[in-house]
């Protein structure tokens, strides 16, 4: 009996990392943002390629910055998740186009609806490179202090809006 | 007519552009430049195709990487300044060669660990082995002795 004890523990063990192996994302990668300034960029606007807007812009309010791409396919997949966010919005919610056609954007809000209160063009995707963007789309929640306190990767669900956003926005009092 | 269409094939081969033109110029401008870049963008893991280097990767980040590192060169930045400047923004994650530091400890370690175990178990094993008796032969003595307590017993039952 005690000599299959050994390979029975050792078993369960195994099985115990594979099961939890199983549970992880591996596309889901620790941002070393989370608790820092958000980068400072100042990109123009979509609609108004004239108007300059910068992370200062919004220093002492709470926002959310969505990356979004015309081109994303899995963009298409959380829009109507951000289109009933925009019917309350608690705080303003940032489009930040990454590596987009200004016209191909534009048409791309004009057909499914748009849920920003604003939106930036970083066309070169500079600034997504500085944010850490590597899967859009990516949602950041940024405090009154402009510091970086929640990076999601992929699509906004509804769970990951009510289990995770408002919970966090309703903590940083907005 | 399969002539004609591996003809056409063959044709279409030919005039395409090579793939990956749009890169190339700068190869062609400073090829000492271009493999300082590789050399950096072969320590680097593309977050978008986990399991290949930003040198090797065909993906947009890969190339749009690839650029950052080619002008952060230019502007006279060295190699552990452009690393920082990639773990800063994606983490530790996309070094191939993770440092080693308090959470990565069980990485570095763990195969030592492992290896440090299964020696132990390997020098006890032997260990209990040696303690066994060498010759397990009986000799003629107890062999006749053990067949007469056998006998003893069959005629006592």
């Amino acid at each position: 009996m005690k000599r299959y004890l050994i390979p029975l523990l050792v078993f369960l063990v195994l099985l115990g990392f594979l099961g939890a192996g199983l549970k992880l994302n591996p596309r889901e990668v620790p941002s070393p943002l989370i608790n820092k300034p958000v980068p400072a960029f100042a990109l123009p606007a979509l609609d108004q390629p004239d108007r300059q807007v910068s992370a200062r812009d919004f220093q002492g309010k709470v926002w959310i910055l969505n990356v979004w791409a015309s081109w994303c396919v899995a963009c298409r997949a959380e829009h109507p998740v951000l289109m009933d966010y925009a019917k309350s919005a608690r705080v303003p919610l940032l489009g930040l186009n990454y590596k987009d056609k200004r016209t191909d954007a534009m048409a791309w809000l004009q057909k499914f609806g748009n849920p920003y209160q604003l939106s930036l063009s970083d066309t070169d995707g500079l600034t997504g490179i500085d944010l850490g963007v590597y899967g859009v789309p990516e949602t950041f929640v940024i405090d009154r202090e402009g510091v970086i306190r929640l990076k999601h990767i992929g699509p906004v669900t509804e769970e990951v809006l009510k289990d995770t956003i408002l919970p966090l926005l309703g903590k940083l009092g907005a | 007519m399969h002539k004609l269409l591996a003809l056409w094939c063959l044709l279409c081969f030919l005039l395409a552009p090579p793939l990956g033109a749009r890169e190339a110029p700068p190869t062609a401008q400073d090829p000492v430049l271009e493999a300082r870049v590789m050399a950096i963008a072969e320590e680097l893991r593309c977050l978008v195709c986990q399991n290949e280097t930003i040198a090797a990767s065909h993906a947009d980040l890969a190339v749009d990487l690839r650029k950052q590192i080619r002008s952060q060169l230019v502007q006279g930045r060295s190699t552990e300044q452009i690393l920082d400047f990639m773990v800063q923004r994606y983490g530790d994650f996309v070094l191939y060669r993770p440092p080693v530091k308090a959470s990565t400890l069980l990485l570095w370690g763990g195969p030592f660990l492992l290896l440090v175990i299964a020696s132990a178990g390997l020098v006890l094993q032997i260990r209990r082995r040696r303690r066994l008796p060498a010759d397990a032969s009986i000799s003629e003595e107890d062999r006749a002795r053990a067949r007469k307590i056998l006998a003893d017993e069959a005629e006592n039952s």
